[in-house]
């Protein structure tokens, strides 16, 4: 119980255990000399502006940064700083659309957001009258998603738990890969598939022999799109149901189909509910479909079925390229009023499956 | 749709186990039926298991239990899902035929070359229109859209899932998340109005000073470009990518990653050693299904290109169209022909995403919890 040997330095004094560390001012003072070498470089050569300024001076802040590091803490260390800058620089650099996106929205937006906005109609409106507004957009968005749930609904719920509850081998296999090539679909070929077989064929027969637009077309075509979407995440929702309530119900001899929609359907509900919402925020902002299928429109049209229907992602491309000089507030408006009703829905979706999270 | 984190989340270490083993027991309770046991079959005859739906074997083996009633609506309610479940077949199918059928009287009045002819001028006497030049803008622009969303993408994802802190990340998450939510349209207004300005700028002055590059020359006017077109599309696929490789870097076994540091790596190694190899059929996926819907995307692309149909890898000049974006700029003067050809380019369009789609899937399939959460 002898000591053999001294330590060979001074305890708290370690080099082996205690590798040296850039001062926590230095990526600061590295930061500072990299954007006045920038400046002077730039304005020195006068080859441009502040933007590239300050492109060049991040470019010189990594190269600073990753010298320095690798005078004083190795090359390992060094590398570790450089890639954790490049990483953080990308999120600011993700960040800086949304903001741009949410400022030039709301900014522009607002000037129209009245009450003759969403009360009346393009009916009339010529290209030197400020007025004119969005109602017979929003009736359309409203009618055509809300003809698209009907149909989407039922259908992809059933697919979902024909794949999950009944489906064995082969064909469930295959429903599952057609439902997943389905989500890649682009919206346009959805909206070119409703023209050739709606419009084209089928709308003569309803139409006195003239092929006829209609909003009710364009439920058909936003229905392709939310279809997989649904039958997805209701797949994912009931796959989540604990086998123990379906063997409890069996135990009792409850039908299958009872179990079913007794008690896996309810209680993967709020699930569904949170799919189904977020397909229909999609559905409300597609533009291309109805561009093919429900051909515009100025004037108020409350039935889906019959003529020209507009909707309020089509209204934004519309006014967009329309040449009026008080067009692009009325673009913007109703960009304002499409985003506000997607981001309702899907913030509503995404606080919904957050609930049940904590409540599972 | 990638918002059930919670499951990613706690996956953890057991996170590869635990999905199959879940999936696996609730297939096993379905494939056993509770009321017809093996006992009261076996008087009844030797092949009696596979048909245990037929009435007349249940009336035999167990007429005490509530079963024959059930049995019709059983049916009944199993036609109608697998009906639900064909309805999708037909869909797909439907789509191939009824754009074929549209599409051939079209490329049958054509009068010149469909892949090679580089103009659209399907509604003139005589139509000659050519998928070249489209499908040549269709592959550059998302090209050009991958190559600057996706080292973003990653950078964003990695920070959240390894370097945020959670509440930051959380929100940033859901931020990113919510980029995804907002419509084409709004981007493509967006894209012309306010990126415009910027854009150009930028494009005069890489033709100052790099207008010996080819795809920087040209002598105007510069903005409606390649280049805004891409960026706009960059944008808009960023959050996919995003959110589906978070996802994966998150399910890193939790034990991968505490062995790395525990062996002394720095972050940055820990992540290349242990989280990058771990999620890169998920990045390559997640990059696949991004290509998808930049392929696809329409409107924001036909606001913000100069919709010029010639073949140019001149990405700074006003010009460029897409199969998309052409449809719909096209379609209101479109006539009977006219149509017909936009129907064509777009089966050639869906061709396109289908392939890409298919691989992106093939890829994610062999990392199959990654499809269950992410998909």
């Amino acid at each position: 119980m002898t000591v053999t040997s001294t330590p060979p330095v001074a305890p708290g004094r370690n080099p082996q255990l205690r590798a040296r560390r850039l001062p926590v001012v230095a990526p600061v003072g590295i930061a500072v000399a990299a954007v006045a070498v920038a400046a002077v470089l730039v304005h020195g050569t006068g080859i441009g502006g502040a933007a590239l300024v300050v492109a060049l001076a991040v470019l010189l802040h990594l190269v600073g940064l990753y010298a320095a590091s690798s005078a004083v803490e190795g090359r390992r260390r060094a590398r570790d700083r450089t890639w954790s800058a490049l990483i953080h620089s990308a999120s600011v650099l993700a960040l800086l659309p949304l903001a741009s996106v949410v400022w030039t929205l709301v900014s522009n937006g607002l000037d129209r957001m009245d009450r003759n906005f969403f009360l009346t109609s393009m009916n009339n409106i010529g290209a030197r009258d400020p007025h004119g507004g969005a109602y017979h957009a929003i009736v359309g968005t409203l009618e055509q998603v809300g003809i698209a749930t009907l149909i989407t609904v039922p259908v992809g719920i059933a697919c979902a738990i024909y794949v999950v509850e009944y489906g064995r081998g082969g064909l469930a296999q295959l429903i599952r890969f057609f439902v997943d090539v389905m989500t890649g679909i682009p919206s346009i070929v959805a909206g070119l598939f409703v023209l050739a077989f709606w419009i084209l064929i089928v709308s003569p027969y309803l139409n006195d022999g003239r092929p006829g637009y209609s909003g009710f077309a364009a439920s058909l075509a936003l229905s392709v799109l939310m279809l997989p979407t649904i039958v997805r995440s209701t797949e994912e929702m009931l796959r989540l149901v604990p086998a123990s309530l379906r063997e409890g119900a069996y135990a009792l001899g409850v039908a299958r189909w009872k179990t079913i929609l007794r008690i896996v359907l309810p209680t993967a509900a709020p699930g569904i509910v949170t799919g189904v919402m977020l397909a229909v925020a999609r559905a409300a902002g597609e533009t291309a479909p109805v561009l093919l299928v429900a051909g515009g429109g100025a004037a108020i049209n409350l039935n889906p079925f019959e003529n020209n229907q507009s909707s309020l992602a089509l209204f934004v491309y519309q006014q967009a390229g329309d040449a009026s000089r008080y067009a692009p507030a009325r673009a913007w408006a109703a960009a304002l009023t499409l985003v506000a009703l997607v981001l309702v829905l899907t913030i509503t979706a995404k606080l919904l499956a957050r609930r049940n999270r904590f409540g599972r | 749709m990638g918002d059930i984190p919670h499951r990613s989340a706690d996956a953890g270490t057991g996170g590869p186990h635990v999905t199959p083993g879940h999936a696996r027991s609730a297939g096993a309770a379905l494939s056993v039926d509770p009321p017809v046991t093996p006992l009261d079959r076996t008087p009844d005859g030797a092949g009696g298991h596979t048909d245990d739906l037929d009435p007349g074997g249940g009336a035999l083996g167990g007429g005490a239990l509530p079963r024959r009633r059930a049995l019709d609506a059983e049916r009944v309610f199993q036609g109608f899902t697998m009906a639900a479940g064909m309805a999708v077949l037909g869909v797909i199918v439907a789509i191939a035929i009824f754009l074929v059928a549209r599409a051939v009287p079209a490329l049958n009045a054509n009068t010149a070359n469909f892949f090679t002819y580089q103009g659209w001028l399907p509604n003139e006497s005589e139509p000659r229109f050519g998928i070249g030049a489209l499908a040549f803008g269709t592959l550059l622009t998302s090209f050009l859209a991958l190559l600057m969303a996706v080292p973003v993408a990653l950078g964003v994802a990695l920070y959240l899932s390894h370097y945020a802190p959670r509440r930051v990340g959380t929100v940033l998450g859901f931020l990113v998340d919510l980029l995804a939510a907002v419509p084409s349209v709004v981007f493509g207004l967006w894209g012309r109005d306010y990126l415009y300005g910027p854009v150009r700028d930028l494009s005069v002055w890489l033709n100052t000073h790099l207008g010996w590059i080819p795809i920087f020359g040209g002598d105007g006017p510069f903005g409606r470009s390649i280049l805004l077109g891409s960026l706009v599309l960059a944008i808009m696929v960023l959050p996919i990518i995003t959110s589906l490789s978070r996802e994966v870097f998150l399910q890193t076994p939790t034990a991968n990653e505490e062995a790395a540091l525990a062996l002394g790596a720095t972050r940055w190694e820990m992540i290349r050693i242990a989280v990058l190899p771990y999620g890169r059929p998920g990045i390559i996926g997640a990059t696949m299904l991004g290509l998808g819907r930049a392929l696809g995307e329409t409107i924001a692309l036909a606001m913000t290109l100069g919709i010029v149909s010639t073949i140019s890898i001149n990405i700074i000049e006003n010009g460029g169209n897409t199969v998309a974006a052409n449809i719909a700029n096209a379609f209101g003067e479109a006539n009977d022909v006219g149509r017909g050809a936009l129907i064509a380019s777009g089966l050639v369009l869906f061709a396109i995403t289908l392939v890409v789609n298919m691989t992106a899937r093939a890829i994610i399939h062999r990392r199959r919890e990654f499809t269950e959460t992410a998909a």
